[in-house]
């Protein structure tokens, strides 16, 4: 049975840090740049060479390690990850082993019904590897050092979800928090995200925990979420045999939509760690880490709080609002700039995000501005402007960046509600539904609605409804009395 | 030979910024000198004369300026000169070509001097012998039968034999203290931190230091006044002033207290070497210094704790070297796999000695050893560290033997790996606890090899050593006396 059984989760999420330089060299980190032209003695692991830690990529580990409720090391000091592999250029990985930056935190993560809070078991800084080539190559393969060296953030989680729900949303609160702090692009087709998990299952209310499997090669938070039903699934069916879960890695293919053994436990490397020598162990200074405390910025979950307290939005309406930092800025805008708060969160939740969705854009890439949308919700509020042109307009304006009123003069757009400009539309569309005219004499009031409809149809949506409406009203009636 | 290439590097800097010798007619004089006598003593790998003159040449255009204006300076083969060849006498790094200048380069070159020639040296400066060289060995100047010392063997000979005005080389346990008492030279090993280690190529980054072999002990101050200092491209540098140690030399040493640990003068220490060092103690005290016997207990325990740690940090540094980016690569044709290419790269790359300490530190640093070896190694460096610390609080510097023999015959230890090691017993301390020490000579045996005495000095105070050395190098003429075996070839 099913139910029988509780899943635990932990995920290991590498996050690239936005800094302008590798992490101990120079070498600039523009993604997408030619192979190996972003390479130097240092990164490229060159004897003799010796690397320098970039106090930009520390200050954002600490940045993001107070966000995430850690303690930070009175003492940091980096390790010798040692393994062979050709994308390592020194064969051993600067990282950190017994003394991470910061370990202990937390991070609550909203799910629909509740709250789950997910301890941080540590959150430590390492260099990243290069990039084999496979492609194109006859006999071998090429290595691209580029990567080599950029600075990457290992947050790890305690095994504290138990769903691919909640996993799906820690890590989109783990990912907004991110952007919030502008430490990271957050990017995964780039790989400034990437994320492996372990899954293991027991049976429902036993102490100890299952046989751990870990799972790699997750591209995106669909492939964690899939992957980590899959392998629930998988681990609950060895059970229901009375097979016994093999501590393993396992690839996700997301073609197939399954995991695949990798390497088991035995075959599992010893990584040698030991104090890197070429590195200096320093203490933290207090008053830097108080330093950088007062320089954060509000983050997603107590901006949501702000925004039910401030604006009195309804909880959900308040997260879904703060999950982009962008959105929830445009939102805030879009308020200052004039428009009442529940019109614009529904404006923005609406409208603006529809938009973006449809168009795979980021706010950043279009043409809106928040001064428009509210000056644009101002129309509508007093009536000038009619919701469905109010969303023709809209679209006009995230194409083009115009403001509202060039847009409407421009098309001639305009509300009407003069009574007599719209008698001629009103008598028309009478004369034309004639089986819903009778159908509002044999007393079918909802064909009222309908002939609304086609009057706003007639005016492409510049009629004011409820005059049309009165209109309509009246002419039925006079229709009605005079028989 | 011409004259002049017996003058120290100082002398001759004061020479050519005269203007009475030209740099480009000292370094052909040199080469000449080389090409007769580097036959018999193999101190060079290489020395590209042509590179050197056009560097000469573009001194020569510009004002005679700089501390070391056109003096050649001799480089081990494990410091990068940009576009030069650096292979650290291995195999595995053979065509090596750097594209960059060690930091020490950089500033000797500021000051004028032209790089010139690849010094011979243990694989990797592994060794204690220069014995383990995929180029062949170097041999002592003062004896050709007998090893020069190492790992920077051919630094020392090549200075011995007036091959050289002076050479830079690197002292992980001893490799430049070691090879300068048994060739009869000046060796200083600053203290850890004191010079940049940018482009030296590791052998044990917590140990590795660049220091100056010289014919005197002014010339060793000028050197490291030179590439001595801060430098941002290496974290373990200081940021510490540097002192002009030239300027300091002649200052008094009057009632400096000189300690001598008895742990250096035990079971294993030839009589001679003894004896040398109870003269060289008289001697300090005829210069106004009290010397009185101390002692350092974890001393015996320097060895086990060094071959740990050294070899702990140089299996990693060392695991580079796999025929993916450079230096050699071994497959065997079509269908290689990589681990394959790995394996035949380092199997034929790498020397007897190479694999010895890389599968010692693979060990050290394993899972279920890691503990009991390289964490235990790392706890009892402390307490050496503490032994140096204790002496300092009450002598100035302490005197020991640099070797506990002259030295020795070629391959009479090169099969005992074990009694190698234990040429460095007097020299692996220092490295350990990060203090500076200096080996400068201070008698002949009666064979007629050199001694060297070692003075050590508490962190950051080099000029202290400096002066005592000076005062005792200015009361005796060990320095003046020059290997009979290479004097006219």
């Amino acid at each position: 049975m099913r139910e029988a059984y509780e899943t635990v989760i932990g995920l290991e999420v590498h996050v690239q840090l936005n800094t302008q330089t590798k992490i101990f060299c120079g070498c600039p980190t523009t993604f997408g740049a030619p192979p190996n032209s972003q390479v130097c003695p240092v990164c490229l692991g060159l004897p003799g060479a010796l690397p320098v830690l970039n106090r930009q990529a520390f200050e954002l580990t600490l940045r993001t390690a107070l966000a995430l409720h850690c303690q930070i090391s009175e003492r940091i000091k980096f390790d010798r990850k040692n393994y062979f592999y050709p994308d390592l250029p020194k064969n051993y990985q600067i990282s950190q082993y017994d003394l991470p930056v910061s370990h202990d935190g937390w991070v609550d993560a909203p799910l629909e019904d509740r709250t789950v809070r997910v301890r941080i078991h540590r959150a430590h800084l390492e260099e990243d590897a290069g990039k084999l080539l496979h492609e194109g190559v006859q006999d071998g393969s090429l290595v691209d050092f580029n990567r080599a060296g950029i600075p990457l953030l290992e947050i790890v989680s305690e095994p504290d979800l138990t769903s691919s729900e909640a996993a799906h949303a820690y890590l989109t609160t783990l990912k907004t928090i991110l952007q919030y702090l502008d430490v990271s692009d957050c990017n995964m087709e780039e790989g400034s995200l990437r994320c492996d998990v372990n899954l293991s299952v027991r049976r429902a209310g036993a102490q100890a925990l299952g046989t751990k499997v870990e799972i790699k090669n997750l591209n995106s938070f669909k492939a964690v979420r899939a992957a980590l039903v899959f392998e629930q699934h998988r681990q609950q069916q060895l059970l229901d045999r009375g097979e016994r879960i093999v501590q393993e890695t396992r690839l996700w293919d997301a073609k197939r939509e399954l995991t695949a053994s990798m390497r088991s436990k035995e075959e599992a490397s010893d990584y040698r760690y030991f104090p890197e020598p070429d590195l200096v162990p320093f203490e933290v200074a207090r008053d830097a880490l108080e330093r950088i405390r007062t320089t954060l910025p509000e983050l997603p979950h107590a901006r949501a709080e702000r925004f039910m307290q401030q604006y009195g939005l309804p909880p959900y309406d308040a997260h879904v609002l703060t999950a982009d930092k962008a959105v929830a800025e445009f939102f805030e805008a879009t308020v200052t700039g004039g428009a009442p708060a529940q019109p614009a969160a529904h404006w923005v939740m609406g409208e603006v995000l529809s938009f973006l969705n449809a168009q795979q854009l980021t706010l950043a890439r279009t043409s809106l501005q928040a001064a428009h949308l509210a000056r644009l919700i101002g129309l509508v509020e007093r009536h000038e402007l009619t919701r469905p042109v109010a969303k023709e307009v809209f679209v006009e304006m995230a194409r083009s960046g115009q403001d509202p009123q060039t847009i409407i003069a421009a098309k001639g757009w305009r509300r009407v509600a003069d009574p007599q400009a719209l008698a001629t539309v009103v008598d028309q569309v009478l004369a034309e539904q004639t089986q819903s005219v009778a159908d509002y004499r044999r007393g079918k009031t909802t064909a009222l609605m309908y002939l609304v409809g086609q009057c706003m149809k007639a005016t492409r949506g510049q009629a004011d409804p409820t005059v049309v409406a009165e209109l309509l009203r009246q002419r039925l009636t006079n229709l009605m009395t005079k028989e | 030979m011409n004259e002049w290439l017996t003058l120290t590097a100082q002398a001759l800097a004061e020479q050519l910024r005269r203007g009475e010798l030209q740099p480009s007619d000292v370094l052909r004089a040199l080469a000449a000198r080389i090409a007769d006598i580097n036959p018999l003593v193999h101190a060079y790998i290489e020395a590209d004369l042509e590179s050197a003159l056009t560097r000469a040449a573009v001194l020569e255009r510009g004002p005679r300026r700089g501390k070391l204006y056109g003096v050649p300076i001799g480089v081990k083969d494990n410091i990068c000169v940009a576009g030069r060849e650096t292979a650290c006498a291995s195999r595995i790094l053979a065509g090596f070509r750097a594209p960059y200048a060690a930091t020490v380069i950089q500033r000797l070159e500021a000051e004028g001097a032209v790089m010139f020639g690849r010094l011979n040296m243990d694989e990797f400066a592994f060794g204690s012998s220069t014995e383990t060289s995929a180029y062949g060995i170097t041999k002592n100047p003062w004896d050709l039968d007998r090893i020069p010392g190492g790992s920077s063997g051919g630094s020392a000979a090549a200075v011995a034999a007036d091959c050289a005005f002076a050479c830079l080389g690197s002292d992980t346990g001893g490799s430049i203290r070691q090879p300068a008492a048994l060739c009869g030279v000046v060796g200083l090993k600053p203290t850890y931190g004191r010079v940049s280690r940018y482009g030296l190529i590791a052998f044990a980054s917590s140990l590795d230091q660049i220091g100056p072999l010289t014919k005197d002990v002014t010339d060793a101050a000028l050197l490291l006044e030179v590439i001595a200092g801060h430098d941002p491209a290496d974290s373990t540098s200081a940021p510490l002033e540097v002192p002009s140690y030239t300027q300091h030399l002649t200052a008094s040493v009057e009632g400096l207290r000189i300690g001598i640990p008895q742990e250096y003068l035990g079971a294993g220490l030839d009589p001679e070497v003894k004896a040398a060092l109870a003269a060289a103690g008289q001697q300090l005290e005829q210069l106004g210094m009290r010397c009185e016997p101390v002692t350092m207990p974890h001393t015996p325990s320097a060895i086990a704790t060094y071959y740990l740690i050294a070899t702990a940090e140089a299996s990693s540094n060392l695991a580079r070297y796999d025929g993916v980016q450079y230096g050699l690569r071994v497959t065997d044709g079509t269908g290689t796999t990589l681990r394959a290419m790995y394996e035949q790269t380092r199997a034929q790359g790498l020397g007897a000695e190479a694999k010895r300490r890389i599968l010692l530190g693979t060990y050290a640093l394993s899972r279920g050893y890691y503990e009991a070896y390289y964490l235990k190694a790392l706890k009892v460096r402390t307490l050496i560290k503490q032994d140096f610390d204790r002496a300092f609080e009450r002598y100035d510097c302490l005197l020991t033997p640099t070797s506990p023999t002259p030295a020795f015959r070629i391959g009479e230890r090169i099969h005992d790996p074990l009694s190698m090691y234990l040429s460095d017993i007097c020299t692996i301390s220092a490295n350990l606890a990060g203090v500076p020490a200096l080996s400068l000579p201070c008698g002949l045996t009666r064979d007629g090899l050199p001694l060297g005495m070692q003075l050590l000095g508490r962190p950051f105070e080099e000029a202290r050593l400096l002066q005592i050395a000076y005062a005792y190098e200015q009361a005796t003429a060990w320095h003046t006396k020059h290997p009979e075996a290479v004097a006219h070839a």
